[in-house]
């Protein structure tokens, strides 16, 4: 075994291999850009290399620089993680010419599978069902019209080099293959810089699943099944070992493929064989096509942990290391079922877009396994992927697991950023998805009903408030007393644009009813433990202006604080004054400009002096009042803005 | 050390107590309630719809979530002037802001427009003397037309009228301790200073204005025309008058720049006492209603209270069989050590000595003083007068009138006679003093006052040969005690402000811990007594 092993890569995957390897008495090199100097995988390993700038290809894609840390800590192996240098048959060279051990396949089966059509003719001839298209080097697009009509519409146009649904097109009509054709290409060529395509069948009602092998060069096995057919945009977004509906004789039939596939290239390592089925008329052993084969760890890879027991980074570490494989076939069984939510930092309603923040609270719940490369308070960058963590729930049935993944989906609190929380949580309360309906369509079809904007309701609104004046924590002193009548302040929140007024008349440190309209909720302590109205209250993670209220997956409040609505020093904006005698030496505004606040108007010569007269405000010139050279006293009118009301009129 | 109470919860007379109190609570909470709400619903909806907060939201929101508010005549000038002044038209009160505690004055618009009836003068001017005292920034929430014409001659000539306001805030701000104003409404003539003497002013755009006189009195006195935001609102005095310092855009705006004002005052409490950490009384304070008799007249041991205001029931006593109708001794309240001197009965020329003593012994220590009045006077009669009580007597005066020690009293029973002024009644200036519902405040007893009556008057008759019938002399002392129990009540008593307000006495010890916290915002003088006539 390794004494030292470098992990070339961050995140959750970094801290997950640390992991494992200290179990294993391993020691562990990190390396690090200046975005993550502080980040939790830097803080985990024993050692820490940094590496370069944030952007990945000043640091973490950098080969060279990652093997120079490697021999400088001497470390004998390294383990990519996924992504950055993962699947680059390169950089495995280098690692190997360097003298030190690559935790992954060899060069040799990287490239096999680098090029999905290169990789598919291989895999026929190896006896693994592929779908049927075309994977040839005529690009011509005549010629690849008539592949299409050959194979039968619908068809996919796919890039060769692609990964991700880049340079992807579906294409429903012969009609519209030659822009999509274009399209698909141009998009390749920006994103791989190889416009090379293929094209396939399109699947109906398909479902993803992928399964786990594991092999030592010579022989390989696998460890079953993942279904992975719940995808917004081909992202995975909640994976689940075994596959739902799946038949033991159809699970022999892929397993089989999928170790023929890894033993055709003499796989080495953990490695992932894609197959896109055929979910429209139930899972059958003749419904299923070779994809791809992913040549590293896999992101969703704990699920697959969760029902064989299997440590998939000791599997790799020891195979690595020479050992052979930990166990055959026949020892590998399923025990259960397990989820996985992936927990990305992104605004769902507004389209899933990515989000960035500090995360002022972090917790996950417990009864989960939660693989993550943050903890409180650190950032999500907008340099790398903005998961936050995946959630890994295992029961005995898959409704216990899911039941599982509710809970903690539910019991989740991240505090300082917008998550997907909600919608995962919706998507687990899914009906077709709790009876096993899935494909990867599913998502798409009923997205309006994933995508739920969660309302406050009066509770959340009154713990919000006390969180917000501090007085959740209050102490002996906080008591609110008062000798005869309680006093009543005005606590004021923002949610979502809309402000709400909250009155809170406190009657003890203990007891506080609050007033939200016409609603009053009776907050009381009780044991320590907040009730409002007599339920349990949520927690709450107040941050700055910031409140969180973690109930419906994370309700974020501001506190309004007055003192951001400063009023204006000079009282009326509208007219631009003279603030001393002197002498105009230009007027650049002119009548009807539309200027922005801080736009130079006039320029004034006074006291051996240049004075900016600037616009105080946003608005349109109304009148120029005065004239170039023009001699003015104190608190002449210069230039006067035409007034807002006037402007709202005239809108 | 420990005190044991004999108190049993179960039996009649202790729920006969509770009755008892909980009537003459239930007494002052509605007048309480009446003085809360200001100056009606109509007065307070026009208040409303002019975007202004209601004077006790102004208070809620200056202060710390949380805080606890003392409030100082909280029924002052109740029953005066028919009832128009509820709470005498201000707020006024000491509660925490950014930490620091500090004492809050707020006119009351709803009130005959926040003028200051000499009730309201009387207040303010209580509020600023503690403020004083205590060594406390003083807030002012500015919404007032100055003084109330119809009662201007007892509001604004003498020594303790308006003028003595500003002079105090002159005095205040000379010690250095800070004066804040904060106008949200009218500011005239009188009021306009205010806001001028203040060392930081805050004033509400198109809400709050200050000028010497308004609108009206100006176009009489020189026929200008001339709108009151023009003449003196946020903008002309922010701009260009210099009066106040910081333009807010509305009240809330307006509370949170004096609040970051406040933050800004570089203020340490001073280091006084060794506080200890708090304890909970062994006994419930809840109890007090059922261990202290209804009836004044009905002996009790003062212990008993003790062992429900102090922190663990612990109490120290000092001398105790010496002198027994007073009670003295060393105790802790919410962790402030204090000197507890407490009446179990009349006071006798000992008692009257051990109480100097004591008085001493905590001036020398620095230690506050706490008086739990209950105390119908110095003994009377030949033995004693000959013994020298008001000798005594005078050395228990001296010793409470000159200690430089916080005193904080308050009235558990009876207050009468002289007895009052040993104890530290109004006249000898505790920091605070505060009475409980069942209390009665008078030079004498009712029955005491016409007995002396009487007798004076069947001397005369009798000395011209005149009878005078029992139901005579009955009917000719009826009016005496119904105004002597009409005067001694402590609402009578609190609407005059000749204390700080009235308590339920299940709150007094928070009410004293907050007392002694405020009083303790002042660093505690050396002590220099005057002569004891030995």
């Amino acid at each position: 075994m390794f004494e030292t092993i470098l992990i070339a890569n961050r995140g959750e995957i970094a801290c997950r291999v640390i992991d494992t390897a200290r179990k294993m008495g391993v020691r562990t090199v990190a390396v690090y850009s200046d975005a993550d100097r502080a980040a939790r995988h830097v803080a985990m390993a024993d050692r820490a290399v940094h590496i370069g700038g944030p952007a990945p290809a000043d640091s973490y894609l950098r080969g060279d620089a990652i093997i120079e840390a490697a021999l400088q800590t001497g470390a004998q192996a390294i383990h990519p993680g996924y992504g950055f240098l993962s699947e680059n048959p390169d950089f495995v060279e280098a690692v190997e010419a360097a003298g030190l051990a690559f935790i992954g396949p060899s060069a040799r089966a990287i490239r096999a599978m680098g090029l999905k059509d290169a990789a598919k003719v291989l895999m026929e001839e190896a006896g693994v069902p592929v779908v049927p298209g075309y994977h040839g080097d005529n690009q011509d697009p005549e010629h690849l019209s008539g592949a299409a009509d050959a194979i039968g519409y619908p068809v996919l146009i796919k890039a060769v080099a692609g990964g991700g649904g880049k340079g992807m097109r579906l294409v429903e009509r012969a009609g519209d293959f030659a822009d999509a054709l274009d399209s698909a290409r141009s998009e390749a060529r920006t994103a791989f810089g190889n416009d090379a395509v293929l094209i396939e069948k399109f699947i109906q009602k398909p479902r993803h699943i992928e399964v786990q092998v594991f092999g030592d060069g010579q022989g390989a096995v696998h460890l079953f099944e993942r279904d992975c057919s719940l995808q917004r945009r081909h992202q995975k977004v909640i994976e689940e070992a075994p596959a739902p509906g799946m038949t033991d004789e159809m699970r022999a039939a892929m397993g089989q493929a999928a170790v023929r596939a890894a033993e055709a290239i003499g796989y080495a390592g953990a490695g992932t064989v894609e197959f896109i089925v055929d979910g429209s008329r139930g899972l059958r052993p003749d419904g299923f096509w070779f994809m791809e084969m992913n040549t590293r760890l896999q992101v969703e890879h704990p699920v697959t942990e969760a029902i064989t027991g299997v440590d998939l980074v000791e599997w790799q570490l020891r195979v690595a290391s020479g050992e052979g494989l930990p166990k055959c076939q026949d020892e590998l069984q399923i025990n259960g079922h397990a989820f996985e939510a992936r927990l990305y930092a992104e605004d769902v309603p507004k389209g899933f877009l990515p989000a960035t923040g500090r995360l002022a609270h972090l917790r996950f719940p417990d009864g989960a396994r939660a693989d993550t490369g943050v903890r409180a308070g650190d950032e999500i960058s907008p340099h790398y992927d903005p998961m936050i963590a995946k959630l890994i729930t295992h029961g005995a049935t898959r409704a216990g697991a899911l039941r599982r993944l509710s809970a903690a989906l539910r019991d989740c609190e991240v505090a300082g950023t917008v998550t997907n929380l909600g919608f995962l949580g919706a998507l687990a309360a899914h009906e077709g998805f709790a009876a096993g309906e899935v494909d990867t369509g599913l998502i798409a079809r009923d997205l309006d009903m994933l995508v739920v904007e969660p309302a406050p309701d009066t509770r959340d609104i009154a713990l919000a408030a006390l969180a917000a004046m501090g007085v959740l924590d209050a102490t002996e002193g906080a008591t609110g007393f008062t000798l005869w009548s309680p006093l009543t302040r005005t606590v004021h929140l923002h949610r979502q644009g809309d402000e709400i007024a909250v009155r809170v008349q406190s009657l003890s440190a203990e007891a506080h009813d609050v007033q939200i309209g016409d609603t009053t909720v009776e907050a009381r302590r009780v044991g320590g433990r907040w009730q409002l109205d007599g339920q349990a209250a949520a927690n709450v993670a107040v941050s700055g202006h910031l409140v969180t209220v973690f109930d419906d997956y994370g309700l974020d409040f501001d506190i309004v604080d007055p003192l951001d609505r400063a009023a204006m020093a000079g009282g009326d904006r509208d007219v631009i004054e003279a603030p001393m005698p002197g002498l105009v030496k230009a007027v650049l505004a002119k009548p009807g400009q539309e200027v922005r606040e801080g736009d130079r108007l006039a320029v004034l010569e006074a006291m051996k002096m240049e004075h900016s007269l600037l616009a105080a405000r946003d608005g349109t010139v109304d009148e120029v009042l005065v004239e170039e050279g023009a001699q003015v006293e104190a608190g002449a009118a210069l230039i006067r803005l035409a007034s807002e009301d006037e402007e709202g009129e005239a809108a | 050390m420990k005190l044991q109470s004999k108190a049993i919860p179960s039996s009649a007379e202790f729920q006969a107590n509770r009755d008892g109190h909980l009537e003459a609570i239930r007494v002052v909470e509605e007048a309480a309630a009446l003085a809360a709400a200001g100056g009606g619903e109509a007065a307070r909806e026009r208040h409303l719809s002019r975007g202004k907060m209601l004077p006790r939201e102004r208070v809620a929101n200056l202060l710390d979530p949380g805080s606890p508010f003392l409030e100082v005549g909280a029924t002052a000038a109740h029953g005066l002037y028919d009832g128009a002044a509820p709470c005498a038209g201000v707020i006024a009160g000491i509660g925490r802001v950014q930490g620091l505690e500090c004492m809050i004055v707020c006119n009351d618009a709803t009130v005959k427009g926040g003028t200051y009836y000499p009730m309201t003068v009387k207040k303010h001017l209580r509020a600023q003397e503690i403020a004083e005292e205590c060594n406390l920034p003083c807030i002012y929430l500015v919404d007032s037309g100055g003084a109330n014409l119809p009662n201007q001659d007892e509001v604004f000539p003498d020594r303790d009228h308006f003028g003595r306001i500003f002079y105090n805030q002159a005095n205040m701000s000379a010690k250095g301790i800070p004066q804040i104003a904060v106008v949200m409404g009218s500011c005239t003539a009188g009021g306009a200073y205010v806001p001028a003497m203040s060392d930081v002013t805050i004033i509400v755009k198109d809400q709050g204005t200050i000028f010497l006189a308004g609108p009206p009195l100006v176009k009489a006195a020189t026929g200008e025309v001339v709108t009151a935001e023009d003449l003196g609102g946020g903008d002309v005095h922010t701009r260009l008058s210099g009066v106040a310092d910081y333009l807010a855009e509305d009240d809330a705006h307006a509370l949170a720049l004096a609040r970051r004002a406040v933050a800004g005052l570089n203020r340490v409490k001073p280091a006084t006492v060794d506080w200890a950490s708090p304890e909970d009384p062994a006994y419930d304070p809840d109890e007090l209603l059922g261990v202290v008799p209804a009836d004044l007249r009905t002996p009790y041991d003062i212990r008993e209270v003790i062992a429900r205001l102090v922190d663990g029931s612990r109490f120290d006593e000092f001398k105790a069989r010496f002198g027994e109708t007073l009670v003295c001794g060393f105790a802790h309240l919410k962790g402030c050590p204090v000197g507890i001197v407490a009446n179990n009965g009349v006071l006798f020329s000992e008692a009257a000595q051990k109480g100097a003593h004591f008085v001493e012994l905590c001036s020398q220590r620095k230690i506050p003083l706490l008086f739990l009045q209950n105390i119908t006077g110095f003994m009377v009669g030949r033995k004693y007068e000959n013994e020298g009580i008001a000798r005594h007597g005078a050395k228990m005066v001296t010793a409470v009138a000159t200690t430089r020690v916080p005193k904080v009293t308050m009235v558990v029973g009876g207050s009468f006679g002289a007895g009052n002024y040993g104890m530290s009644g109004r006249a000898y200036q505790p920091r605070f003093m505060w009475s409980w519902p069942n209390s009665r405040i008078s030079v004498m007893g009712g029955e005491q006052a016409a007995g002396v009556l009487a007798t004076v008057r069947r001397d005369a008759i009798e000395r011209k040969g005149g009878a005078w019938s029992a139901e005579e002399e009955a009917e000719f002392k009826r009016p005496t005690i119904e105004m002597f129990e009409r005067q001694s009540h402590p609402l009578y008593a609190s609407a005059r402000l000749w204390d700080d307000g009235i308590v339920d006495p299940r709150k007094s010890r928070e009410v004293l811990a907050l007392s002694l916290s405020a009083a303790l915002c002042a660093p505690i003088d050396e002590t220099r007594f005057g002569v004891f006539r030995m």
